[in-house]
C-alpha cells in the first residue's frame, strides 16, 4: 500500500508562501470557515499530511478532533508568522493525559 | 455487590468457571499489551516534544527571513517569484504495526532537475534574503515530516492505550469479581442442596426403621399371646 500522497499546507498567505517553493501544495486561506472546508476536502482527497498554522487551529478544534484518531490525514500544527501559541505542545500534553490518565512528564 | 441472577446448576457452574479462566487470561494479556504500549508511547512522546521544540524554533527563524525578504521586495514580486515551484514533493505512506496499532511511515522523494538549484526564480529581481529563507525552509522540512510521522503515531497510540486501559480495568474490577461471586453463590447453593438431601434421607431411613421395628414388636407380642393362650387350658 505504498501509494503516493500530497502534503498540504494551510494558513494565511504570508505563512504558507515559502512552502510553495519546496513544491508542497499550499492553500492560503483568510478565514477559519474556509480552512475547515479545505481540511475536509483534503482529507477526502489523497492527502496524507496537512500542516496547519496554530492561528487557524485554535478556532477549529472540532475538525482537528474529527481526524485525530484516523491514520490519514495527519494534521500537524506549525507556528504561523505571529509566533507559536503553544497549542502544538499542549496537544502532546493532552495525548499523554489521555493515555496515562495523569500528566507524568 | 453483584446482583445474582444465575441459576444454581452444575452446568452453569462449569460455564462460569470457563468464563472466569478466559477472563483472567485476557486480563493478563491486555495488561502486558498496555505496559508495552505505554513504554513505546513514552519514548515516542519524548521524541515528539524535543523535535517539536526544534521545528517551532527553526520555523520562526524561517518566518523572520521571509518577513525581511518581503520587506525588501514588493509583495507582488514575492508572489511572482514563488508562484511556480521548480521541485515537487511526492510522499509515499506505508504503515507499521506497533502492538496492533497501525502507525504511518512516510517516505518522500523530491523531484527536481538539480539539487543545487531549488530556487524557482531568477536572482535578478529578488533579494538575497529570500534565498536564505527558502534554503532554511528546505532544511526544516525534513524535520517537519519526521515530526508529522511521530506525532501522528503518538496520537494513535494514545487512543489505543486509553482503550486497552479501560478494558483491563473493566475485566479487573467488574467482570472477574462478578464471575467469582456467581461461582461462590452456585457452590454454596449446591452444597446446601446436598446437605438437605442427606438430612432428608437420614430422616426417611429413621422412619422406615421405626416402622419395621414396630411391626416386629407387634408380631412378637401376637406370637406370645397366641402361645400363652394355647398353654393355659392345660
Amino acid at each position: 500500500m505504498a501509494a503516493t500522497y500530497q502534503i498540504a499546507v494551510i494558513g494565511d498567505w504570508e505563512s504558507v508562501m515559502g512552502f510553495r517553493a519546496l513544491g508542497l501544495d499550499t492553500y492560503p486561506v483568510t478565514s477559519v470557515e474556509e480552512a475547515k472546508e479545505k481540511v475536509r476536502e483534503l482529507a477526502k482527497a489523497d492527502c496524507a499530511v496537512i500542516y496547519l498554522t496554530e492561528q487557524l487551529a485554535k478556532d477549529m478544534e472540532d475538525v482537528i478532533a474529527r481526524y485525530k484518531d484516523e491514520l490519514r490525514p495527519a494534521i500537524i500544527l506549525i507556528p504561523g508568522r505571529e509566533g507559536s501559541l503553544g497549542i502544538g505542545k499542549n496537544n502532546i500534553q493532552r495525548a499523554i493525559e489521555r493515555a496515562v490518565g495523569a500528566d507524568i512528564l | 455487590m453483584a446482583n445474582i441472577t444465575v441459576s444454581p446448576t452444575r452446568m452453569e457452574l462449569t460455564r462460569l468457571k470457563g468464563k472466569l479462566r478466559t477472563a483472567q487470561r485476557g486480563h493478563k494479556l491486555l495488561k502486558d499489551k498496555r505496559d508495552e504500549l505505554m513504554k513505546q508511547f513514552l519514548d515516542t512522546v519524548r521524541e515528539v516534544r524535543s523535535l517539536r521544540a526544534e521545528v517551532e524554533e527553526e520555523l520562526m527563524t524561517v518566518h523572520k527571513s521571509f518577513t525581511v525578504a518581503s520587506a525588501l521586495m514588493s509583495s507582488e514580486a514575492l508572489e511572482q517569484a514563488l508562484l511556480y515551484p521548480k521541485q515537487s514533493v511526492e510522499l509515499t505512506q506505508t504503515s507499521q504495526n506497533i502492538m496492533s496499532v497501525n502507525v504511518p511511515v512516510y517516505n518522500f522523494q523530491t523531484k527536481t532537475r538539480s539539487d543545487s538549484d531549488i530556487y524557482p526564480y531568477g536572482f535578478a529581481a529578488t533579494s538575497g534574503e529570500l534565498d536564505t529563507a527558502v534554503d532554511a525552509l528546505g532544511k526544516v522540512f525534513q524535520k517537519m515530516l519526521k515530526l508529522a510521522e511521530i506525532e501522528k503515531s503518538a496520537q494513535l497510540m494514545a487512543e489505543e492505550i486509553e482503550k486497552t486501559r479501560r478494558r483491563v480495568n473493566a475485566l479487573e474490577y467488574v467482570m472477574i469479581p462478578n464471575t467469582q461471586e456467581a461461582i461462590r453463590y452456585i457452590t454454596m447453593k449446591l452444597d446446601e442442596n446436598d446437605r438437605a438431601t442427606t438430612t432428608r434421607l437420614m430422616k426417611v431411613k429413621d422412619m422406615i426403621l421405626k416402622e419395621s421395628l414396630e411391626e416386629k414388636r407387634s408380631e412378637t407380642a401376637k406370637a406370645i399371646e397366641t402361645f400363652g393362650a394355647g398353654e393355659k387350658p392345660v
